[in-house]
């Protein structure tokens, strides 16, 4: 065995261990050589292309006019200027946006110029205001609203039902999106005793036609729009809510904050009304959007929320 | 130097080892913090307040960041679905970031101001009532765990050392006012910490539940935050391309 690494051809690095222990300098394979070449030339072209190298506080930037993009900025005051600056990915993003708007800008300068009665009569416009709302209501509306903005008991209104707390005009719509929404009702566990409270709920569920005592319901009737609780501030005489505050309507069959509709008993409809006044409800918050979405996203929203959900009046 | 001398001498060896896989960080890191444009300039980034730091370690604690970036990239479809990239100077107090490179779930560098504090603490307890498709886990704790902050000064002072400048003296607080405004210097002041602390779970009620201070508390006041202090609004909207 000894005798045969003697005879090793291929050339040797020259070191030896141990007497005989050599280590063989087997030369890589030219294409993988050629391979390694190419790509030394390769940043040599990149250089020229793409910022590169650091130097001092700045860095290389390409030469010059090579591969510069060009877009078109809109400034704080709402003027536009075309810009020409060195390859970069916030520079790109700015291209990109410019294709956006340009496919886009017929239809949204049209949106922005029309009146809402006039949008949802014209049905090009509609076909874009449905593919476009509906990407914005997905993204934004939806974690809430739920799909198809069929709403949530107890947690936000289905916008899909006739019944609109701050109002269903398009202008009432599109106040909601802009500035939000903080709806609350006071707990009335300190101004109400526990009969009290059991009354006006029975006087509440009566409005609707849920099963409830009379005797208790005249009573609660009269604490309802009495001055002591005062209900009807809010909820109105006639306890059809009132939109500018968003209170809601009694006297229909729709219910947001207790799940009148789901509780299976009367007793537990009782109680769902019952728990309700006595802690009050400081969770109607509907985010604020507009530093979020840009006036005509909004317009957009507005009609799509109006058209394809059901507004009102 | 012979090739047969290094790999004789396992000093040297070592050493030029070194040399050899440091530069690829030496060269793509360092320059960073000489070139200028790096981070850049722009009103409204400031340290987070006690309660919304106990948030971010809560954050960290639930391991949010396997899931959830922090990070919108400059391309279209994330522009239009998370809003205006992240910017470096929004993560300049963060030690660490929370970047990230996995979205298991949406990216929250802006999610700030996009649902309520109703919406937070139900989501967080019970994620599927809210979104039905959701994989998310459910934490049901945070609202039932009372916050401890009785360490909240020494977290403060750890990240002082970082460079975050919560101040401790009169002097440091006036520059803090200097730079951030009143309002924003009295947050970072730590030794008020807790008092700043309890009175904002008080005024956000971020739990929706105003008779505990929770986790849950100090956890959605750090996501209402989150993308919330820089107005894009007051800039051209190629204002930060120059920094690149």
């Amino acid at each position: 065995m000894s005798q045969d690494n003697k005879k090793v051809t291929v050339e040797t690095t020259g070191h030896v261990w141990d007497d005989d222990l050599q280590e063989l300098n087997n030369p890589l394979p030219r294409w993988w050589i050629w391979g390694f070449y190419i790509t030394f030339t390769f940043a040599l072209v990149y250089w020229m292309f793409y910022p590169a190298w650091p130097v001092g506080n700045t860095y290389t930037k390409g030469v010059a006019g090579l591969n510069n993009v060009t877009y078109v900025a809109t400034k704080v005051d709402g003027t536009q200027e075309t810009k020409n600056t060195h390859w970069n990915m916030r520079s790109k993003l700015m291209v990109e946006m410019n294709e956006l708007q340009k496919e886009q800008k017929q239809y949204v300068d049209k949106v922005a110029a029309t009146s809402f009665e006039d949008v949802a009569k014209d049905p090009e416009l509609m076909q874009f205001v449905n593919s476009a709302g509906k990407a914005l209501f997905a993204t934004n509306c939806v974690p809430c609203h739920q799909v198809g903005g069929q709403g949530k008991v107890k947690f936000a209104p289905n916008l899909t039902d006739d019944h609109w707390q701050y109002g269903g005009t398009y202008e009432n719509i599109e106040t909601t999106i802009i500035a939000g929404r903080n709806g609350m009702m006071p707990a009335f566990k300190a101004i109400l005793n526990d009969a009290e409270l059991t009354q006006v709920s029975h006087y509440v569920l009566s409005l609707s036609g849920e099963p409830h005592n009379a005797a208790s319901a005249k009573l609660g009737d009269t604490i309802f729009h009495g001055d002591k609780a005062g209900c009807y501030a809010c909820h109105g005489a006639e306890a059809k809510g009132n939109i500018a505050i968003g209170s809601a309507n009694l006297t229909d069959k729709i219910w947001l904050w207790p799940d009148v509709l789901g509780a299976k008993t009367p007793e537990a409809k009782l109680t769902e009304v019952k728990t309700l006044l006595y802690g009050g409800m400081n969770k109607g918050v509907m985010p604020v959007w507009s530093t979020r979405l840009k006036p005509e996203q909004i317009k957009l929203l507005t009609v799509y929320v109006h058209e394809s959900l059901g507004g009102g009046k | 130097m012979k090739h047969d001398k290094i790999e004789r001498n396992v000093g040297i060896l070592i050493i030029l080892t070194m040399l050899a896989i440091s530069a690829g960080g030496l060269v793509e890191i360092l320059p960073l913090f000489f070139i200028k444009e790096t981070v850049e300039k722009v009103d409204g980034v400031h340290p987070y307040s006690p309660l919304e730091l106990r948030g971010r370690d809560i954050y960290i604690r639930e391991g949010c960041y396997l899931c959830h970036s922090q990070m919108i990239r400059p391309f279209r479809d994330e522009a239009l679905r998370y809003g205006h990239y992240s910017l470096a100077a929004e993560s300049k107090y963060d030690h660490p970031f929370q970047w990230g490179s996995k979205r298991t779930g949406p990216d929250l560098a802006r999610v700030g101001g996009k649902y309520s504090n109703d919406w937070h603490t139900q989501h967080l307890t019970a994620p599927r009532s809210l979104v039905p498709q959701s994989v998310m886990p459910n934490y049901p704790w945070l609202s039932k765990t009372a916050l401890d902050y009785s360490d909240i000064q020494g977290r403060m002072r750890a990240l002082r050392v970082t460079g975050v400048p919560y101040s401790t003296s009169k002097a440091e607080f006036d520059r803090n006012v200097k730079e951030f405004g009143e309002e924003t210097a009295k947050s970072l002041h730590i030794p008020d910490a807790e008092k700043n602390l309890i009175a904002q779970a008080q005024t956000g009620n971020f739990d929706t539940n105003p008779e505990k201070l929770t986790e849950m508390d100090a956890l959605v006041s750090y996501l209402q935050l989150l993308g919330t202090m820089v107005d894009f609004r007051k800039y051209d909207d190629d204002y930060f391309a120059k920094f690149r």
